[in-house]
Protein backbone atom coordinates (compact mmCIF):
# COMPACT_ATOMS: atom_id res chain seq x y z
CA UNK A 1 0.00 0.00 0.00
CA UNK A 2 1.64 3.16 -1.15
CA UNK A 3 1.54 6.41 0.75
CA UNK A 4 -0.87 7.99 -1.74
CA UNK A 5 -3.30 5.10 -1.32
CA UNK A 6 -3.14 5.30 2.45
CA UNK A 7 -3.65 9.08 2.34
CA UNK A 8 -6.63 8.75 0.03
CA UNK A 9 -8.42 6.21 2.20
CA UNK A 10 -7.68 8.09 5.41
CA UNK A 11 -8.91 11.38 3.98
CA UNK A 12 -11.96 9.74 2.43
CA UNK A 13 -12.92 8.16 5.75
CA UNK A 14 -12.50 11.47 7.61
CA UNK A 15 -14.45 13.32 4.90
CA UNK A 16 -17.40 10.94 5.00
CA UNK A 17 -17.50 10.91 8.79
CA UNK A 18 -17.35 14.71 8.97
CA UNK A 19 -20.08 15.03 6.34
CA UNK A 20 -22.30 12.65 8.32
CA UNK A 21 -21.71 14.66 11.47
CA UNK A 22 -22.60 17.89 9.63
CA UNK A 23 -26.08 16.66 8.82
CA UNK A 24 -26.79 14.82 12.07
CA UNK A 25 -25.29 16.96 14.80
CA UNK A 26 -27.56 18.71 17.25
CA UNK A 27 -25.89 22.08 17.43
CA UNK A 28 -25.44 24.18 14.25
CA UNK A 29 -22.18 25.60 15.61
CA UNK A 30 -20.83 22.06 15.76
CA UNK A 31 -22.21 21.43 12.28
CA UNK A 32 -20.24 24.43 10.99
CA UNK A 33 -17.07 23.16 12.66
CA UNK A 34 -17.54 19.67 11.18
CA UNK A 35 -18.03 21.36 7.82
CA UNK A 36 -14.69 23.11 8.33
CA UNK A 37 -13.09 19.70 8.91
CA UNK A 38 -14.67 18.29 5.77
CA UNK A 39 -13.40 21.24 3.72
CA UNK A 40 -9.90 20.70 5.10
CA UNK A 41 -9.89 17.01 4.20
CA UNK A 42 -11.37 17.76 0.78
CA UNK A 43 -8.48 20.18 0.25
CA UNK A 44 -6.11 17.32 1.13
CA UNK A 45 -7.76 15.08 -1.47
CA UNK A 46 -7.49 17.86 -4.04
CA UNK A 47 -3.77 18.03 -3.26
CA UNK A 48 -3.57 14.32 -4.07
CA UNK A 49 -5.12 15.17 -7.44
CA UNK A 50 -2.45 17.84 -7.95
CA UNK A 51 -4.83 20.78 -7.90
CA UNK A 52 -2.68 22.76 -5.52
CA UNK A 53 -4.05 26.22 -6.20
CA UNK A 54 -7.66 25.16 -5.74
CA UNK A 55 -6.83 23.27 -2.54
CA UNK A 56 -5.32 26.39 -1.00
CA UNK A 57 -8.17 28.52 -2.37
CA UNK A 58 -10.67 26.15 -0.78
CA UNK A 59 -9.03 26.54 2.62
CA UNK A 60 -8.64 30.31 2.31
CA UNK A 61 -12.03 31.12 0.81
CA UNK A 62 -14.22 28.53 2.50
CA UNK A 63 -12.63 27.97 5.86
CA UNK A 64 -11.40 31.53 6.10
CA UNK A 65 -14.41 33.44 4.85
CA UNK A 66 -17.57 31.47 4.19
CA UNK A 67 -17.48 29.33 7.31
CA UNK A 68 -16.69 32.33 9.48
CA UNK A 69 -19.75 33.98 7.93
CA UNK A 70 -21.80 30.90 8.80
CA UNK A 71 -20.52 30.94 12.38
CA UNK A 72 -21.29 34.65 12.71
CA UNK A 73 -24.85 34.14 11.53
CA UNK A 74 -25.43 31.09 13.72
CA UNK A 75 -24.17 32.89 16.78
CA UNK A 76 -25.92 36.16 15.95
CA UNK A 77 -29.36 34.64 15.55
CA UNK A 78 -30.96 33.66 18.81
CA UNK A 79 -32.68 30.58 17.46
CA UNK A 80 -34.17 27.87 19.59
CA UNK A 81 -32.65 24.93 17.78
CA UNK A 82 -34.42 22.32 19.89
CA UNK A 83 -37.74 23.34 18.35
CA UNK A 84 -36.28 22.87 14.89
CA UNK A 85 -35.20 19.35 15.75
CA UNK A 86 -38.54 18.10 17.03
CA UNK A 87 -39.39 16.16 13.90
CA UNK A 88 -35.82 15.09 13.21
CA UNK A 89 -36.52 11.39 13.74
CA UNK A 90 -39.63 11.42 11.61
CA UNK A 91 -37.64 12.78 8.65
CA UNK A 92 -35.01 10.05 9.02
CA UNK A 93 -36.69 7.36 6.84
CA UNK A 94 -37.37 9.66 3.89
CA UNK A 95 -33.89 11.16 4.15
CA UNK A 96 -32.26 7.73 4.19
CA UNK A 97 -34.44 6.61 1.29
CA UNK A 98 -33.61 9.64 -0.84
CA UNK A 99 -29.91 9.40 -0.02
CA UNK A 100 -29.83 5.70 -0.87
CA UNK A 101 -31.71 6.36 -4.10
CA UNK A 102 -29.28 9.08 -5.18
CA UNK A 103 -26.36 6.83 -4.29
CA UNK A 104 -27.90 3.93 -6.20
CA UNK A 105 -28.45 6.01 -9.33
CA UNK A 106 -24.91 7.34 -9.23
CA UNK A 107 -23.56 3.82 -8.61
CA UNK A 108 -25.33 2.66 -11.77
CA UNK A 109 -23.63 5.38 -13.78
CA UNK A 110 -20.20 4.91 -12.23
CA UNK A 111 -20.18 1.10 -12.36
CA UNK A 112 -21.26 1.22 -15.97
CA UNK A 113 -18.73 3.77 -17.11
CA UNK A 114 -15.79 4.24 -14.79
CA UNK A 115 -15.13 0.98 -12.95
CA UNK A 116 -13.53 -1.62 -15.17
CA UNK A 117 -12.10 0.95 -17.50
CA UNK A 118 -8.42 1.48 -17.00
CA UNK A 119 -8.50 5.24 -16.72
CA UNK A 120 -4.97 5.89 -15.66
CA UNK A 121 -3.74 9.30 -14.79
CA UNK A 122 -1.44 10.78 -17.33
CA UNK A 123 2.01 11.92 -16.37
CA UNK A 124 1.84 14.41 -13.54
CA UNK A 125 1.66 17.94 -14.91
CA UNK A 126 4.98 19.66 -14.98
CA UNK A 127 5.50 23.17 -13.73
CA UNK A 128 3.35 25.23 -11.45
CA UNK A 129 -0.34 24.45 -11.19
CA UNK A 130 -1.02 28.10 -10.42
CA UNK A 131 0.75 29.29 -13.56
CA UNK A 132 -1.16 26.83 -15.74
CA UNK A 133 -4.48 27.78 -14.16
CA UNK A 134 -3.71 31.49 -14.46
CA UNK A 135 -2.82 31.20 -18.12
CA UNK A 136 -6.06 29.38 -18.81
CA UNK A 137 -8.12 31.76 -16.69
CA UNK A 138 -6.77 35.03 -18.06
CA UNK A 139 -6.51 34.01 -21.71
CA UNK A 140 -9.15 31.45 -22.66
CA UNK A 141 -11.68 32.15 -19.94
CA UNK A 142 -11.27 35.89 -19.49
CA UNK A 143 -14.93 36.75 -20.21
CA UNK A 144 -16.32 34.16 -17.77
CA UNK A 145 -13.77 35.47 -15.30
CA UNK A 146 -15.19 38.99 -15.64
CA UNK A 147 -18.72 37.66 -15.29
CA UNK A 148 -17.62 35.95 -12.08
CA UNK A 149 -16.35 39.32 -10.84
CA UNK A 150 -19.75 40.89 -11.61
CA UNK A 151 -21.48 38.03 -9.76
CA UNK A 152 -19.39 38.79 -6.70
CA UNK A 153 -20.19 42.49 -6.99
CA UNK A 154 -23.90 41.72 -7.19
CA UNK A 155 -23.55 39.50 -4.13
CA UNK A 156 -21.86 42.30 -2.16
CA UNK A 157 -24.50 44.85 -3.14
CA UNK A 158 -27.35 42.43 -2.44
CA UNK A 159 -26.03 41.35 0.95
CA UNK A 160 -25.56 44.95 2.09
CA UNK A 161 -28.87 46.13 0.64
CA UNK A 162 -30.78 43.26 2.22
CA UNK A 163 -29.39 43.64 5.70
CA UNK A 164 -29.38 47.45 5.79
CA UNK A 165 -31.41 48.41 8.79
CA UNK A 166 -33.59 51.55 8.70
CA UNK A 167 -32.87 54.77 6.88
CA UNK A 168 -29.38 55.28 5.57
CA UNK A 169 -27.36 57.86 7.45
CA UNK A 170 -27.48 61.48 6.17
CA UNK A 171 -24.66 62.20 3.84
CA UNK A 172 -21.92 64.43 5.18
CA UNK A 173 -21.34 66.76 2.28
CA UNK A 174 -21.33 70.54 2.00
CA UNK A 175 -24.35 72.40 0.65
CA UNK A 176 -22.94 75.43 -1.25
CA UNK A 177 -26.22 77.31 -1.55
CA UNK A 178 -26.72 77.13 2.18
CA UNK A 179 -23.14 78.24 2.67
CA UNK A 180 -23.66 81.27 0.41
CA UNK A 181 -26.96 82.26 1.98
CA UNK A 182 -25.64 82.12 5.48
CA UNK A 183 -26.16 85.32 7.47
CA UNK A 184 -24.16 86.78 10.25
CA UNK A 185 -26.84 85.86 12.82
CA UNK A 186 -26.52 82.17 12.02
CA UNK A 187 -22.87 82.02 12.83
CA UNK A 188 -22.02 84.70 15.39
CA UNK A 189 -23.68 85.25 18.71
CA UNK A 190 -22.48 88.12 20.81
CA UNK A 191 -22.71 87.48 24.50
CA UNK A 192 -22.56 90.25 26.97
CA UNK A 193 -20.43 89.03 29.80
CA UNK A 194 -20.04 91.34 32.76
CA UNK A 195 -16.43 91.79 33.60
CA UNK A 196 -15.34 90.26 36.83
CA UNK A 197 -13.73 92.22 39.55
CA UNK A 198 -10.07 91.46 40.01
CA UNK A 199 -9.50 89.53 43.21
CA UNK A 200 -8.66 91.77 46.01
CA UNK B 1 -8.97 -0.70 -12.47
CA UNK B 2 -10.63 -2.71 -9.72
CA UNK B 3 -11.99 -0.68 -6.85
CA UNK B 4 -9.82 -1.76 -3.89
CA UNK B 5 -6.23 -0.80 -4.37
CA UNK B 6 -4.45 2.29 -5.53
CA UNK B 7 -6.86 5.21 -6.01
CA UNK B 8 -8.01 5.69 -9.56
CA UNK B 9 -10.68 7.79 -11.21
CA UNK B 10 -13.45 5.48 -9.94
CA UNK B 11 -12.38 6.00 -6.33
CA UNK B 12 -12.79 9.73 -6.55
CA UNK B 13 -16.12 9.40 -8.36
CA UNK B 14 -17.43 7.02 -5.69
CA UNK B 15 -16.29 9.37 -2.95
CA UNK B 16 -18.03 12.27 -4.71
CA UNK B 17 -21.21 10.22 -5.09
CA UNK B 18 -21.22 9.25 -1.40
CA UNK B 19 -20.66 12.86 -0.39
CA UNK B 20 -23.47 14.06 -2.65
CA UNK B 21 -25.85 11.41 -1.29
CA UNK B 22 -25.01 12.40 2.29
CA UNK B 23 -25.70 16.04 1.47
CA UNK B 24 -28.97 15.10 -0.24
CA UNK B 25 -30.06 13.13 2.82
CA UNK B 26 -29.00 16.11 4.96
CA UNK B 27 -31.37 18.43 3.14
CA UNK B 28 -34.28 16.10 3.86
CA UNK B 29 -33.15 15.41 7.40
CA UNK B 30 -32.87 19.07 8.37
CA UNK B 31 -35.82 20.33 6.44
CA UNK B 32 -36.81 22.75 9.17
CA UNK B 33 -33.39 24.24 9.78
CA UNK B 34 -32.30 26.56 6.99
CA UNK B 35 -28.75 26.98 8.27
CA UNK B 36 -27.93 23.28 8.12
CA UNK B 37 -29.71 23.13 4.76
CA UNK B 38 -27.29 25.75 3.41
CA UNK B 39 -24.39 23.74 4.82
CA UNK B 40 -25.69 20.63 3.03
CA UNK B 41 -25.76 22.62 -0.21
CA UNK B 42 -22.12 23.56 0.38
CA UNK B 43 -21.33 19.85 0.81
CA UNK B 44 -23.08 19.09 -2.49
CA UNK B 45 -21.01 21.70 -4.29
CA UNK B 46 -17.89 20.19 -2.71
CA UNK B 47 -18.81 16.76 -4.09
CA UNK B 48 -19.34 18.21 -7.56
CA UNK B 49 -16.03 20.04 -7.38
CA UNK B 50 -14.30 16.80 -6.39
CA UNK B 51 -15.68 15.16 -9.52
CA UNK B 52 -14.54 18.07 -11.69
CA UNK B 53 -11.00 17.93 -10.31
CA UNK B 54 -10.78 14.14 -10.61
CA UNK B 55 -11.85 14.29 -14.26
CA UNK B 56 -9.49 17.19 -14.85
CA UNK B 57 -6.61 15.09 -13.53
CA UNK B 58 -7.49 11.86 -15.29
CA UNK B 59 -8.39 13.40 -18.65
CA UNK B 60 -5.43 15.76 -18.55
CA UNK B 61 -7.56 18.84 -19.15
CA UNK B 62 -7.05 21.88 -16.96
CA UNK B 63 -10.42 23.37 -17.95
CA UNK B 64 -12.07 21.33 -15.19
CA UNK B 65 -10.10 23.25 -12.59
CA UNK B 66 -11.20 26.54 -14.13
CA UNK B 67 -14.79 25.44 -13.70
CA UNK B 68 -14.14 24.55 -10.08
CA UNK B 69 -12.84 28.08 -9.68
CA UNK B 70 -16.10 29.51 -11.03
CA UNK B 71 -18.18 27.16 -8.90
CA UNK B 72 -16.31 28.37 -5.82
CA UNK B 73 -17.06 31.97 -6.80
CA UNK B 74 -20.76 31.36 -7.34
CA UNK B 75 -20.99 29.31 -4.14
CA UNK B 76 -19.44 32.12 -2.12
CA UNK B 77 -21.93 34.59 -3.60
CA UNK B 78 -24.79 32.17 -2.97
CA UNK B 79 -23.95 31.64 0.67
CA UNK B 80 -23.48 35.38 1.25
CA UNK B 81 -26.90 36.20 -0.18
CA UNK B 82 -28.49 33.16 1.45
CA UNK B 83 -27.24 34.12 4.87
CA UNK B 84 -28.34 37.73 4.33
CA UNK B 85 -31.84 36.50 3.50
CA UNK B 86 -31.69 34.25 6.55
CA UNK B 87 -30.83 37.16 8.83
CA UNK B 88 -33.66 39.17 7.29
CA UNK B 89 -36.07 36.27 7.73
CA UNK B 90 -35.18 35.90 11.37
CA UNK B 91 -35.47 39.65 11.96
CA UNK B 92 -38.94 39.78 10.45
CA UNK B 93 -40.51 36.53 11.66
CA UNK B 94 -38.41 35.56 14.68
CA UNK B 95 -37.82 32.01 13.46
CA UNK B 96 -35.90 30.19 10.76
CA UNK B 97 -38.27 27.24 10.65
CA UNK B 98 -39.07 26.47 7.03
CA UNK B 99 -42.41 24.97 8.00
CA UNK B 100 -43.46 28.23 9.64
CA UNK B 101 -42.94 30.24 6.47
CA UNK B 102 -46.28 30.07 4.73
CA UNK B 103 -46.73 33.70 3.85
CA UNK B 104 -46.17 33.33 0.14
CA UNK B 105 -48.70 30.52 -0.09
CA UNK B 106 -51.50 31.75 -2.32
Amino acid sequence: MSFATFTFYAFAAILIFAALRVITTRNPVHAALWLVLSFFTAAGIWLLLQAEFLAIALVLVYVGAVMVLFLFVVMMLDVNFEVLRQHFRSYLPIAAAVGALVLFEMALVIVDSAIGHTATAGPPPTGSNTVALGKLLYVDYVYPFEIAAVVLLVAIVAAIALTQRGEPKPRKHQDPSWQVKVRREDRVRLVDLPSEKPPA
Amino acid sequence: MALPGAPGLAHYLVLGAILFAIAMAGIFLNRRNVIVMLMAIELMLLAVNLNFIAFSRYLGDMAGQVFVFFILTVAAAESAIGLAILVLLFRNTGTIDVEAQGRLRG
